[in-house]
């Protein structure tokens, strides 16, 4: 598989901070076509701030950032974010359009597509977010997670090669977030996609092939979900909630359970459980 | 409060009035407030009371409407009446005659006339509103502004500023609303007490709203950005507007309304 993101030796500083103090530490990592990663981290750890550098919206102080075979420049810098698309936290204040159709249309007027082309990019979009029935309905007449369905909608309809979620579930409720999750999975199938997902959220997380942890503007930790999930408690320090079968885990060992230091699912725990009780 | 506001709500319907294109509804109302100073007699004044009904009665518009939009301006509408009635100076048949004060039959005439003028304004701009939702009249302004390029007049900068503000109206609304319920909470009192103390209970209002507004455009802008907005230049639209034959109907139908007007003015 080719590597579609490369950040290599990212340094970034915003100007209001003095020389020697970075927001982002001399970050490396890469990601392959149609990986779906995710970076988790405390609040103020600076994943926001990375995905911005990914897509040109904050300069980087030194290092590079190459999309796809471009490195991020004053010039590439529309070609990449074409390429990327970003969905962010606060439902509301990223609803550029007047209406649903509008603003799923918004990208695509940006990019100057037909009108034509536009108005069957957008149906089918909104079709495949379960949204078509709102398409003339106003941002005020929604809810949270239609919203940011509707901010899905206009990513799919703008076709990018890389989708990323900035906290774009933080602000939902368990359902609209199950909505929203239900939704990428989807475009992931019908589209190659990568995925790179900024989240406090441990179902999402557990749904990305590869996690990154960062701390303090440094990537400190690099692996898959069930590696990262071992840690117990230690995840809430990372950002991170524990997952359901962790704070079970947690709760027996108090009790003076011995319990496998592995990470489980909810399934393998389930699993476990009833070894325990038929061995006794 | 804001929900007994008629000016600038929009009532949704079906009728051909609300099918007209923003553009011709748009150019037209402000063509009647024109042709409503032709009219200098009572006749030429049941014609354009009789095109005005016809017209709300097309949209299928509740009267009740149309009437609380005037209710508002009422008194603004009485006292411009009855400064005209008292001070028009003798004229005709004299009434009453007291100093500087003279009601008059011109002045009583002039009176009813004013008043006529105000009503028919207000109907047709209130038709205007309730059949055109916002969105298309910041369409429709647009494209009348558009010759306006060749002075390097930044149309589509003004039509995307007029429709993101259209859209965050209601954002803003319930942003107002919470932040007052949360002061409230937290023992502000609203709209009590002398003006001062008044004035000063907004400030806990005014000054969040503010700061929050100015963290929605960053945000705002970040996403625009994001989604590859460079400028007006270069870009597609997805909304069009389609000049139908009802609306080249509407233009011959005031063209006679304004021939009739020239015809029957004394």
């Amino acid at each position: 598989m080719s590597q579609i993101i490369d950040v290599a030796h990212l340094n970034y500083r915003y100007p209001q901070q003095s020389a020697d103090d970075l927001t982002l530490k001399d970050i490396s990592f890469s990601v392959a076509d149609g990986e779906w990663v995710a970076i988790v981290g405390h609040n103020g750890s600076g994943k926001s701030t990375l995905a911005k550098n990914i897509n040109g919206l904050l300069a980087p102080v030194s290092g590079t950032v190459t999309v796809d075979g471009q490195v991020l420049s004053e010039k590439t810098v529309w070609d990449i974010r074409k390429k990327i698309g970003m969905v962010f936290q606060n439902p509301d204040n990223q609803f550029v359009g007047a209406t649903v159709e509008d603003d799923v249309a918004f990208s695509l007027e940006n990019q100057g597509v037909p009108r034509d082309e536009m108005l069957t990019r957008v149906h089918d979009a909104l079709v495949q977010v379960n949204m078509a029935e709102f398409a003339t309905r106003e941002p005020a007449r929604l809810s949270g997670g239609q919203k940011q369905r509707v901010a899905l909608a206009g990513m799919i309809a703008a076709r990018p090669r890389i989708l990323i979620l900035d906290e774009a579930t933080s602000m939902l409720d368990p359902q609209g977030r199950y909505e929203v999750l239900q939704t990428i999975q989807q475009m992931k199938i019908n589209s190659d996609l990568t995925v790179l997902s900024i989240t406090h959220d441990i179902d999402e997380a557990a749904s990305a092939n590869r996690v990154l942890v960062v701390n303090d503007g440094r990537l400190v930790e690099e692996g898959q979900p069930a590696d990262i999930f071992k840690h117990g408690p230690a995840l809430i320090k990372m950002g991170l909630d524990m997952p359901y079968a962790e704070r079970l885990k947690a709760a027996l060992k108090r009790q003076g359970v011995k319990v496998p230091a592995d990470y489980l699912t909810e399934k393998g725990m389930a699993d476990w459980l009833w070894q325990l009780i038929s061995n006794k | 409060m804001m929900n007994k506001l008629i000016f600038g709500r929009y009532i949704p319907g079906k009728s051909v009035i609300h099918h007209m294109d923003p553009r011709a509804k748009l150019l037209l109302s402000f063509y009647f407030i024109g042709i409503i100073f032709i009219a200098n007699n009572w006749q030429t004044y049941v014609a354009l009371f009789v095109f005005t009904l016809l017209a709300i009665k097309l949209s299928g518009v509740k009267w009740s409407f149309f009437i609380n939009g005037v209710k508002p301006l009422i008194w603004l509408i009485l006292f411009t009446v009855i400064l005209q009635v008292l001070f028009s100076g003798s004229g005709g048949h004299v009434y009453f005659k007291w100093g500087i004060i003279t009601i008059s039959q011109l002045g009583l005439v002039n009176g009813i006339y004013i008043f006529c003028r105000f009503v028919l304004i207000i109907f047709m701009s209130t038709l205007l509103t309730l059949t055109t939702p916002p969105l298309e009249l910041s369409d429709a302004i647009e494209y009348i502004l558009m010759p306006l390029k060749v002075v390097h007049f930044p149309v589509y900068e003004v039509a995307l500023m007029l429709s993101i503000a259209l859209r965050f109206v209601p954002t803003l609304m319930d942003e107002t609303e919470k932040i007052m319920n949360a002061q409230r909470a937290r023992g502000v009192d609203f709209g009590e007490g002398n003006i001062f103390q008044q004035m000063r209970a907004i400030v806990p209002l005014l000054i969040p709203l503010f700061v929050s507004s100015f963290n929605r455009a960053e945000d705002l802008a970040t996403a625009m950005e994001a989604r590859g907005y460079q400028g007006g230049e270069g870009r597609s639209k997805f909304r069009i507007l389609k000049w139908q034959a009802r609306d080249s109907w509407a233009t011959v139908s005031f063209v006679a309304l304004t021939i009739i007007l020239v015809v029957l003015r004394a």
